[in-house]
């Protein structure tokens, strides 16, 4: 019968997805849970699951060790400018390579995406020198451009394709209307792109809340944001993991309840024009 | 008034000419159609008027003032596109409605022309709907009355009508003809269907390749095609043409004759042939004939219900006044 080969269908899709769901999870689960045992438990053989002591320790010690919301501020100032910054830059150049595309606009698409595929290691030392030339060490104004190129070439692609749905006879036909540039793009463009700038917004934001290659390395005290907070715990004296889990639910909480907030947002964006 | 006129008027894309130096004046108040095969130029045309397109050469003027430079906003001319290019995120009275916005059209004013387009195109009662919860053919309404509320000089058609299956086409094909009878608004129409461009039209342009090949009244056109291209592309089913003997017989390199204007006759005629494959319509009956020492088979129209089957003998009698000549370069000979 088709109707129980469709059910079974059904029913195997949902275990394979939950499976994958899970052990996608399972680490941030486990760090989660780590952060509330005693190093003891936390190190246990074999490993305790739920059944151990309960306890906020590791938060207190963490909180007295080190300085939580002023990582937490710059994390949010290094993630947030960056994207705003990228943002403003990469609307009008999508804008233009999906409206009034040039010869080279897919080569030029492709280079930017080949930036991606260099090793940021193999560009490490020669930032590392610029950004002493500057005076820019450890500074969030530092970090923040060098966090917003990194994801330039994402927001871009992402914008791209956004606008590239947006049929050209449409804008066309406010033109034909009598709308003004302005009029053109407040009226028609913006309504129309806002839920696919909104998903790369929020998709840029949580690359760059993540981003700890650059962040650890061009940063010391100032300037760090939570990855360098979480690194800190991993600390040559020896590995504390439940510390070290308690700073790091710390640093990925605002994300993860972010994320878990925009999932709707999220989903659409990274599917979009896969399923229209 | 809508008086349009171009003069020697190109468009090149990169190294492409696809108009090459063109004149064409549309009246005001006339119904035009611009007609022609895919790639023929016809939307490329129509952008230009519109102003979606930048010319390459040659002026474009708008009851006499040079618009060549205008962007569209400023030509006062209002364009219908084949894919309605409504605004999805606006209520069908918001999308009418825009033109008047962008014009700043005060809004009562605003109202009354939303209420009385709404009327006549049968949109009342979906004025607060938003354009994806429309069926395609309200969608087209919707467009014209967006088109319709700005009193533009003109209204621009680009294939409005290639989206809509075969019942609604014939249905928008009236309700516009009878809007161009009560506005007496000059429109051009784009199309590559020619039965719409005989229907619709005062005045129909045929284009190949960027070139005007003929502009006359539908029935001029089908009377006197001025080239083979025009013949072939004018008319339903289209002109046969035929060469040798026949056409030498006439003076002639190529002779065409359209398939209602040959008869089958019972007994021995001018012409000779074996019944290939039939159509029935119900009102009319169209059928191949092989005819003796032709390659190719014509096409013959026979009124209501004829029964011939494949392989009988038919004879048929030509039409002698109704024979087109053409030279060796295709053109017609008078």
């Amino acid at each position: 019968m088709a109707r129980a080969v469709s059910n079974n269908r059904k029913l195997l899709n949902t275990v394979i997805a939950w499976t994958i769901g899970i052990l996608i999870f399972f680490p941030i689960l486990w760090t989660i849970l780590t952060s509330f045992k005693t190093e003891a438990q936390a190190i246990a053989d074999p490993p305790v699951f739920l059944f151990f002591d309960w306890t906020l320790e590791n938060y207190e010690v963490v909180q007295e060790r080190s300085n939580y919301a002023r990582f937490l501020w710059n994390s949010i100032i290094i993630a947030g400018v960056s994207t705003i910054l990228g943002l403003i830059i990469a609307i009008p150049a999508a804008w233009s390579m999906a409206f009034v595309p040039s010869k080279r606009t897919k080569d030029i698409l492709l280079w930017m995406l080949s930036t991606k595929m260099l090793p940021a290691v193999g560009v490490l030392y020669p930032i590392y020198l610029i950004f002493i030339e500057l005076g820019i060490l450890d500074t969030r104004i530092g970090l923040i451009v060098v966090v917003m190129l990194i994801n330039l070439p994402i927001i871009v692609w992402m914008l791209y394709t956004y606008f590239k749905e947006i049929p050209g006879e449409i804008l066309e036909a406010s033109r034909m209307d009598g709308a003004s540039l302005k009029d053109e793009i407040l009226y028609v463009l913006a309504p129309m792109a806002v839920p696919g700038i909104a998903s790369t917004l929020l998709l840029n934001f949580i690359l760059a809340w993540n981003e700890a290659f650059w962040t650890l390395n061009l940063t010391a005290a100032k300037a760090a944001p939570l990855t360098a907070f979480i690194a800190s715990y991993s600390s040559p004296e020896g590995l504390f993991f439940a510390k070290l889990s308690a700073a790091s639910t710390m640093a990925i909480a605002p994300i993860l309840i972010l994320g878990w907030f925009s999932q709707k947002q999220l989903v659409r964006g990274l599917t979009f024009g896969a399923v229209k | 008034m809508g008086r349009i006129t171009l003069k020697q008027v190109t468009k090149s894309f990169g190294d492409v000419e696809v108009i090459p130096p063109l004149d064409l004046e549309i009246n005001d108040g006339e119904f035009v159609v611009f007609v022609g095969p895919s790639g023929c130029g016809k939307s490329t045309l129509l952008r230009l008027i519109a102003g979606l397109e930048d010319t390459s050469g040659g002026t474009i003027e708008i009851d006499g003032k040079d618009a060549t430079g205008l962007p569209p906003a400023k030509r006062s001319l209002a364009m219908v596109f084949q894919s309605y290019a409504l605004y999805p995120h606006m209520t069908v009275r918001k999308n009418i409605a825009f033109p008047m916005r962008m014009a700043g059209v005060d809004k009562a004013e605003q109202k009354r022309r939303i209420e009385n387009a709404a009327s006549v195109l049968n949109l009342t009662d979906y004025l607060d709907r938003r354009p994806g919860q429309l069926s395609g053919g309200q969608r087209q309404r919707v467009a014209i009355g967006r088109a319709i509320v700005r009193e533009p000089a003109a209204f621009l058609f680009d294939e409005p009508l290639s989206n809509l299956d075969a019942a609604l086409r014939v249905g928008m094909r009236m309700e516009i003809s009878e809007l161009h009878t009560r506005l007496k608004t000059t429109m051009v129409y784009v199309t590559h269907d020619q039965v719409e461009a005989m229907t619709m039209a005062d005045k129909i342009v045929v284009l190949r390749a960027g070139h005007i090949e003929q502009v006359g009244s539908p029935l001029d056109l089908y009377r006197e095609p001025r080239n083979l291209f025009v013949a072939g592309f004018i008319g339903s089913p289209k002109m046969n043409l035929l060469q040798g003997s026949e056409a030498e017989k006439r003076g002639a390199v190529t002779m065409g004759i359209r398939p209602e204007h040959i008869t089958v006759s019972a007994t021995e005629a001018a012409w000779r042939g074996t019944v290939g494959v039939s159509e029935h319509l119900g009102s009319d009956t169209f059928f191949l004939v092989n005819l003796e020492g032709y390659p190719d088979p014509i096409t013959v129209r026979a009124d209501g219900e004829v029964s011939l089957h494949p392989g009988d003998t038919i004879h048929l009698i030509p039409d002698e006044s109704r024979i087109h000549r053409f030279d060796a370069q295709g053109l017609r000979i008078p």
